[in-house]
């Protein structure tokens, strides 16, 4: 059994609105997967149903081989899972709630407990209402990370980490790569799945539009680079893989597929080069590109809905 | 000042939509109890001899007047009828309007609800200029459509009209005390219980005052629950009093505002002191027990200080009805003992059904830990539904049965002590346990509808309300016998008085089981819903 998670043709319905729409999904044993998608695209709910927290309706899903709606507990036994939004109970202290989800997974490796303390500089003696959406994300990641799963579902697991943080975030993943782990990791920042990723899977409007290594999905993306020279050269836009170019005065601005990038930066050396910055593709650009729409798409995107207390 | 108050139309427009349902049901809620008792009042002292009578023990009986107060004008038939209301039911309402204070204060910025508002354009002040604006407009609605409601129970208009308004004045004033907790307390759990703690000290401060000879004495004085019983209303309608709690309201509310300045949004002047960095409880039990302890040790207090004290009444019931029809029918019913029981039988079906409402509460961990998302935390470990669900739910049960049997106890040791009959200890224990079974249903009920509609576990309140309303006034009302039945507190044997066997105990709990399992079966078969 060589797939961690396996999911064909999975349905899901709200009420009349279809959030998962036949989703095709799987992660292969110890690969770090990316599941990228824009807000409000189904990747949540996704990782719920995987969880066996929703109840499909339709289509088959296996998780580690077997089935997470019957044997839910059996599948969490192996697995670590960070929300999204983590809530936690506001009377406990941080370092509570890490020790008590670490039991009710049933183990907990206490000397990584008190690494990951210390790596993610979070004070276990606060009660959880002080703390941050940041903060709250690190219990959660701190109380999956010290336990011994065999996979970790991570819900856009840096939204409310610092740069600094993130980059300990990062060294985390790796090291359960290294571990030989299973990472299924969502996001909807291109860049951080890119930096982390063996593979990728992109999720739009409920079904998954494309998946592959990101060499496979290199095509796809573009970087936009801003260059002021000395005398615009001409016949830029003749370079394969360099699209829409710009010229104001002496700035040049261009969307450059990988492929394109050496030709283009010799082109601009030669020119004297004066300035040059770059921006990393982003979702939203993709989409816009291949699937002819902005990546906000779907209906009340990120709007889940509320109820008065 | 103006500009600290941008957006408090708009908050209080949001409040009114988020309480449209809750609030109106709160206020005829407390109308219809008062206007029921009025309507019964003339019935149940039909001439001015039997008013004296009665209102002559009361006052005679210590541990009536630290309970209730005294009565004013014992010719008066509303100063008679409206006894309990004056200062049991003022407590009562001051905790509504302190729980409706908090929650558009405390609870707003904890939810994140205000933080996501000021990003617009909000004063600094807004929030709680809102919500006092909630609160002191329910207060004073609650008072004028409790005025009413006595008017309309046939009580004499001027006395309805000082005791509503005492009642508007007295929510106006607790919830300005509240407005000054959520200031400084740590978090919106604490600012309510530091609130409740005032409105119980300063009804204990006027069980001292009205116990003083002679009372009231200034302790009365020091506490807005006996300023409302000092309006005495329907004994002279002193209409300055109602001054008092105004007064204390615009003294506290610059006080909560100059407070507000010295406090960032989400935190009290009081902060968290650091907590233990470990858990070295069990898991999910661990846990449902954390949740509930602290809400269920406050019960505990309270079921033992009021057992004892209804205990201790037992001695004097039959000095109630002196008059020689009440007596010969007291000879009928089997002498002044059998009176007693029936007291006692009555005063514990009633902690039978407050510790339902405990029952109830706990049992909405179920549906509040998953809308707070905490149950999707759980839930992703090796914990299974039923596990987690079984614990709150459980926890609820045996919380109910060790409330009713610390009743039974204290109730129990009060009345052997008034009666000097250590053998009450035992039956009236027993009384108090056959209380457990009609608790236990209506707490099932929060797992039923939790199961199968998640949203809507709070209407498990409305049935509890609506089988106390069935008891309490059902016969007042003419019910049908069918729709009476359908509360489980009908079906609870009325003990000590019979002998009534243990088959409707029985079916009780069956019922119980049979209610939480289908709620079960809901819940092991839909979404996690947040
Ligand atoms: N419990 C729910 N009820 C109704 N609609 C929902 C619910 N949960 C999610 N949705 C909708 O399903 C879609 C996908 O949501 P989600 O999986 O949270 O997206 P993502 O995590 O990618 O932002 C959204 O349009 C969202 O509004
Ligand atoms: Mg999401």
């Amino acid at each position: 059994m060589d797939n961690v998670l396996e999911m064909s043709g999975v349905v899901k319905r709200f009420g009349s609105f279809a959030a998962l729409d036949g989703l095709d999904l799987t992660v292969a044993r110890g690969e770090v997967h990316g599941f990228l998608g824009p807000n409000g695209s189904g990747k949540t709910t996704t990782l719920r149903l995987a969880l066996g927290m929703l109840r499909s309706n339709g289509g088959s899903m296996r998780v580690l081989g077997l089935d997470p709606w019957r044997d839910a507990a059996k599948v969490h036994r192996q697995l670590a899972y960070v929300p999204g939004d983590v809530s936690l109970w506001p009377n406990l202290t941080g370092g509570q709630v890490i020790d008590l989800l670490g039991r009710l997974q049933g183990g907990q490796d206490r000397t990584r407990r008190d690494a990951l303390l210390e790596i993610f500089d979070l004070d276990p003696t606060k009660k959880a209402r002080s703390y941050s959406k940041g903060n709250r994300q690190k219990v959660a990641l701190i109380a999956a990370l010290a336990t011994d799963a065999e996979f970790f579902l991570l819900d856009e697991p840096t939204s409310g980490l610092d740069p600094l943080k993130e980059e300990a975030f990062r060294e985390c993943v790796r090291q359960l790569r290294d571990d030989g782990r299973t990472v299924l990791l969502s996001s909807h920042i291109l860049s951080e799945a890119e930096a982390l990723s063996d593979r990728v899977s992109i999720i739009r409007d409920g079904k998954v539009v494309e998946s592959g290594r990101l060499s496979e999905l290199r095509h796809l993306t573009r970087t936009s680079i801003t260059a002021d020279v000395t005398t615009v050269p001409d016949g830029l836009d003749r370079i394969p893989g360099v699209h829409d170019v710009v010229v104001q005065g002496n700035r040049v601005s261009v969307q450059v597929e990988p492929v394109g990038l050496a030709p283009l930066m010799e082109a601009v050396t030669a020119a004297g080069l004066e300035s040059l910055t770059s921006q990393p593709p982003t979702l939203e650009e993709l989409f816009l590109r291949h699937y002819g729409a902005p990546a906000e798409s779907s209906p009340d995107a990120g709007s889940q809905p509320s109820e008065g207390r | 000042m103006r500009e600290s108050l941008v957006g408090t139309f708009t908050l209080v427009r949001l409040a009114l939509r988020r309480d449209r349902v809750l609030l109106p049901l709160w206020i005829i809620a407390f109308a219809l109890m008062a206007y029921s008792t009025a309507a019964a009042s003339g019935d149940l002292f039909p001439n001015e001899q039997a008013r004296i009578e009665a209102a002559t023990t009361l006052n005679s009986t210590a541990s009536m007047v630290a309970l209730f107060g005294r009565i004013y004008d014992p010719s008066s038939l509303g100063a008679l009828a409206m006894i309990k209301y004056s200062a049991f039911m003022t407590a009562a309402l001051a905790v509504l309007m302190v729980v409706i204070t908090i929650r558009h204060t405390r609870q707003d910025e904890e939810t994140g609800r205000l933080e996501l508002l000021s990003s617009g354009r909000l004063g600094r002040n807004a929030p709680i200029a809102a919500a006092l604006v909630i609160s002191f407009g329910a207060s004073i609605v609650l008072g004028l459509v409790t005025t009413a409601a006595l008017i309309g129970g046939g009580l004499p208009v001027a006395g309805s009209l000082a005791f509503g308004l005492g009642w508007a004045a007295t929510g106006i004033a607790f919830s300005s005390v509240a407005a000054v907790a959520a200031q400084i307390a740590s978090s919106s759990r604490s600012a309510i219980g530091m609130s409740v703690i005032v409105i119980a000290v300063t009804y204990a401060f006027r069980a001292v005052g009205d116990l003083a000879d002679p009372g009231p004495s200034v302790w009365s004085w020091l506490s807005p629950i006996g300023w409302n019983q000092q309006v005495r209303a329907y004994a002279g309608d002193r209409w300055a009093v109602l001054l008092l709690p105004v007064a204390l309201g615009v003294v506290l509310i610059p006080v909560a505002v100059a407070l507000r300045a010295h406090r960032d949004l989400g935190t009290g002047l009081r902060q968290d002191r650091p907590g233990p960095a470990g858990w070295n409880r069990a898991g999910v039990w661990g846990l449902a027990v954390r949740l509930q302890e602290r809400v269920f040790l406050a019960w505990a207090v309270a079921v033992v200080v009021f057992g004892v004290l209804i205990g201790s009444l037992a001695g004097t019931v039959s000095d109630f009805l002196t008059s020689p029809n009440a007596q010969e029918l007291i000879q009928k019913l089997g002498g002044a003992s059998a009176l007693t029981d029936a007291f006692l039988a009555a005063e514990i079906a009633i902690m039978g059904t407050l510790v339902a409402v405990y029952g109830v509460s706990a049992a909405n961990h179920l549906r509040s830990e998953e809308a707070a998302g905490h149950t999707e935390v759980v839930l992703a470990t090796s914990t299974t539904r039923t596990m987690w669900a079984t614990s709150h739910y459980a926890a609820a049960l045996i919380g109910v049965a060790l409330l009713l049997l610390l009743t039974g106890v204290s109730v129990g040791v009060g009345a052997a002590v008034a009666l000097h009959d250590s053998s009450q200890i035992a039956r009236v224990t027993v009384a108090a346990l056959a209380q457990i079974p009609a608790a236990w249903v209506v707490t099932s009920v929060v797992l039923l509808i939790f199961g199968w509609l998640p949203r809507l576990t709070y209407a498990a309140w409305g049935f509890l309300v609506a089988f106390i309303a069935l008891g309490e006034f059902g016969v007042l009302w003419n019910a049908p016998q069918w729709l009476m039945d359908l509360s489980p507190f009908q079906h609870t044997p009325l003990l000590p008085v019979g002998t009534s066997g243990i088959t409707p105990v029985v079916w009780l709990v069956v019922v119980s089981v049979v209610v939480g399992g289908i709620g079960y079966l809901g819940w092991r078969h839909r979404d996690l819903t947040s």
